[in-house]
């Protein structure tokens, strides 16, 4: 890249000097700080100017986006400018380095400063040991908690996978398949913000407005009812239809695929044979697609257990409907309780270790590395 | 012996006609049911402040409904105290507030407004169709302008409406760095794990596995203190950077298993030709990766677009920064009667997903496949 001062023999005085060793450091040290300057103006900039609203967004998603891409640009360029072993040796952690660094950052290292803050009393003031723990577990709203995430774990999932296998089936069978997976597939692009709204409309009491309402009072002549508020533990379940109206299109999408992949032949072996379609689904379809079947489940029952906004939005976790990450939210952030709080959070870390464990089986049983 | 396959053949044939009717009669009724709650919020949206907090949405469809075939101004000296009169219906005025109905349920009589403002609306049963759209709702909320309601009864209303637009334009400078970042960082982390060696490769690999479902509560209240040590809260970077921390396991994982399975000859002829690994990773590695980086795009953008708990976190009660659920979910709080802003607020905040989701789905479906346990 610097031929050019070779072919051109009479260069000048500041080529020369860039060209030499004290130059290249010099440069090696200049690059970065200007680099590093300039982010540091735009987080200026976006921290501080009054400019309207949409200039600022358009900056922030060029500075933040092009940010990123300017530092590995600068840090890949000066390594690749050492001598040559020292390339090698340093690029692979040029490459892998931020992402290393910013999941310790991020997730390894607050998974044991969240255990430590357990430990702590209220406000950190005092060694307590796992008092904190025992309260969890003795407490009676977190007793009710934790029967709630049962609840959103059993039902949730059961019903999310039951749902997802049946309309993958029927929709395999359909020449509708497309349109009616789409259709089913859509509540996924929908926050649980929206979601909540968009059920209020359908548990809304007055009868007049309520869809539910509507069709219990005119069609079965009951009494109009509040259904997230009354008959609990049972009004649980109304807040977990929402979630498994947002979650069996995942599985559906999950299933349909794996259905997909079993061989015709089998199918239609087992039809000649004479097995009738029941047969067919459970000794056939069923066991193929068993690893399927576990993956949506576990990934289903992690998602229940970190249910959180839909609750918040929906009751606020009044009505006995609180769970586990609300729990962690009000005791943390509205209780000002942060010992507790942590306490809670670690026992929803320990909650997904078996499947932690289990991925890294996998993991290890894959032969190459 | 013809005669009887033909027989079978037919019962086969009906056979197959029921049974692929009772499956698409299943799926319809699934879908349906599926379909009901957006369709219902999105016809909502588009109806008026006031049938929306006295009417179902569904009245849209033709149906028996009472319908005003009069007005009557009250006469003069009424005792509306006592029992009064209307088109032969009697009643008293509380009774007529509710609506009082003739002997033969065909005609009711309504009060509307109060005891001596009001007016008198005689309504009859007919087949009507509530076809009374607005686009004000979708107003309201997006300019932040002020409206003026004027009451049955004559006195008016003033209502504040929200300003999502600012919202919106927040939740663009959170989602697309949010999606842009991690996708780079993880891009370039997956091919550092695929194609080079160094030390500490397994080890850090097994952490992002072990790292893929673990669940983010963990890790707010760390990373908070850190951030009001750094004086970083309520800033786009520490929603960013959150984001990207909580993204990153599972966008490492799925682009090293694309990455890793990409042809190897490719790569070595062009370090053959002295490509440097930072071009080979430019010019070869992230175009050939674009289906895998594509589907957690969209998966990442949905996530971010949709998440409220981060953002209620380390934005805070900064309002100049407030992202569309946030904002959604304090019009949930604090209009919970004000349906009309509830409906179109939560269609603005649904209409970009909506959009990714419908244009890009084929991509959205193969990251799912690809990967499935998000922490």
């Amino acid at each position: 890249m610097q031929r050019s001062t070779d072919i051109k023999p009479k260069s000048s005085f500041i080529v020369d000097f860039f060209a030499s060793t004290i130059g290249r450091i010099l440069i090696s040290l200049f690059v970065p700080l200007v680099t590093f300057y300039i982010l540091y103006l735009g987080f200026i900039f976006l921290r501080d100017s009054n400019a309207p609203k949409i200039v600022i967004v358009a900056v922030a998603i060029i500075w933040g986006v092009g940010g990123v891409a300017l530092l590995y640009l600068v840090s890949n360029w000066l390594v690749e400018r050492m001598p040559g072993d020292w390339t090698a040796r340093l690029q692979p952690y040029v490459f892998v380095g931020p992402a290393v660094a910013i999941l310790i950052w991020y997730l390894a290292l607050p998974a044991v400063r969240t255990f430590i803050i357990s430990l702590y009393n209220r406000d950190g003031s005092e060694f307590i040991w796992f008092r904190n723990y025992i309260d969890v577990f003795t407490q009676r709203d977190m007793l009710i908690t934790f029967r709630n995430n049962l609840m959103w774990m059993i039902f949730g999932t059961g019903f999310s996978v039951g749902f997802g296998l049946l309309i993958a089936v029927l929709a395999d069978r359909s020449k509708y398949e497309r349109i009616a997976k789409s259709l089913i597939f859509l509540p996924m692009a929908i926050s649980f913000v929206g979601a909540g709204i968009i059920w209020n409309f359908i548990y809304e009491p007055n009868p007049n407005i309520g869809l539910l309402n509507a069709i219990w009072v005119n069609l079965f002549g009951g009494e109009p009812q509040a259904w997230t508020a009354l008959i609990q533990p049972w009004n649980n379940l109304f807040l977990i239809a929402i979630v498994v109206w947002l979650q069996t299109g995942f599985a559906m999408v999950l299933f349909s695929a794996a259905l997909k992949g079993i061989p015709n032949e089998l199918l239609e072996a087992a039809r000649v044979d004479g097995a009738n379609e029941l047969q067919v689904f459970f000794r056939i379809m069923l066991p193929y697609i068993r690893g399927t079947i576990i993956t949506v489940t576990t990934t289903i029952v992690i998602f229940t257990l970190k249910i959180f906004d839909i609750v918040l939005v929906m009751t606020g976790g009044r009505f006995g409907t609180e769970v586990i990450a609300t729990q962690f939210y009000r005791q943390y952030f509205i209780n000002q309780n942060s010992g507790f709080g942590s306490a809670i959070a670690i026992i929803l870390l320990i909650a997904v270790i078996p499947v932690m464990i289990y991925n890294l089986k996998q993991f290890s049983e894959r032969e190459t590395f | 012996m013809a005669e009887k396959t033909g027989k079978k053949q037919k019962s086969a044939r009906r056979q197959r006609i029921i049974s692929s009717l009772l499956v698409n009669l299943g799926l319809l009724l699934i879908v349906l049911l599926w379909t009901v709650p957006t369709f219902g919020l999105f016809v909502s949206s588009f109806r008026t402040r006031e049938k929306i907090q006295t009417t179902g949405w569904w009245t849209v469809f033709p149906h028996r409904g009472w319908v005003t075939v009069e007005t009557l101004d009250l006469p003069e000296g009424l005792d509306t105290d006592g029992v009064m009169e209307f088109e032969g219906i009697q009643g008293t005025f509380e009774e007529f507030r509710e609506g009082v109905q003739s002997a033969d349920g065909r005609k009711r009589i309504l009060w509307i407004g109060n005891k001596r403002n009001g007016f008198i609306q005689v309504q009859e049963k007919q087949w009507t169709a509530d076809w009374d759209f607005t686009l004000t709702n979708y107003q309201q909320v997006l300019a932040g302008k002020e409206f003026v309601y004027q009451r049955p009864d004559g006195t008016t209303q003033v209502l504040q409406g929200d300003n999502l637009i600012g919202s919106f334009l927040n939740s663009l400078a959170v989602a697309i760095p949010s999606t842009v970042i991690p996708i780079l960082i993880a891009a370039f982390a997956a091919y550092g794990f695929a194609w080079m060696n160094f030390s500490g490769r397994k080890a850090f690999f097994v952490m992002i596995v072990a790292l893929l479902v673990v669940p983010l509560q963990i890790a707010l209240v760390p990373i908070l203190r850190d951030y009001t040590t750094l004086n970083l809260n309520g800033t786009f970077l520490a929603v960013w950077l959150a984001h990207t921390g909580f993204g990153l396991p599972l966008a490492t994982y799925l682009l090293y298993n694309y990455i890793s399975t990409l042809p190897r000859e490719t790569l070595e002829s062009a370090f053959i030709d002295g490509a440097s690994h930072f071009t080979v990773f430019l010019r070869l590695i992230l175009p050939l990766s674009v289906p895998a980086l594509a589907s957690f795009a969209i998966f990442q953008f949905l996530w971010v677009w949709n998440d409220y708990l981060v953002a209620l976190i380390f934005i805070g009660n900064k309002p100049d920064v407030k992202v569309l659920t946030m904002q959604l979910a304090e019009m949930v709080g604090s209009r919970g009667s004000d349906w009309h802003l509830l409906t179109a607020g939560a269609f603005v905040s649904m209409v970009l997903p909506l959009f990714v989701f419908f244009s890009l789905q084929r991509y959205f479906v193969r990251g799912l496949l690809a990967g499935s346990v998000k922490g």
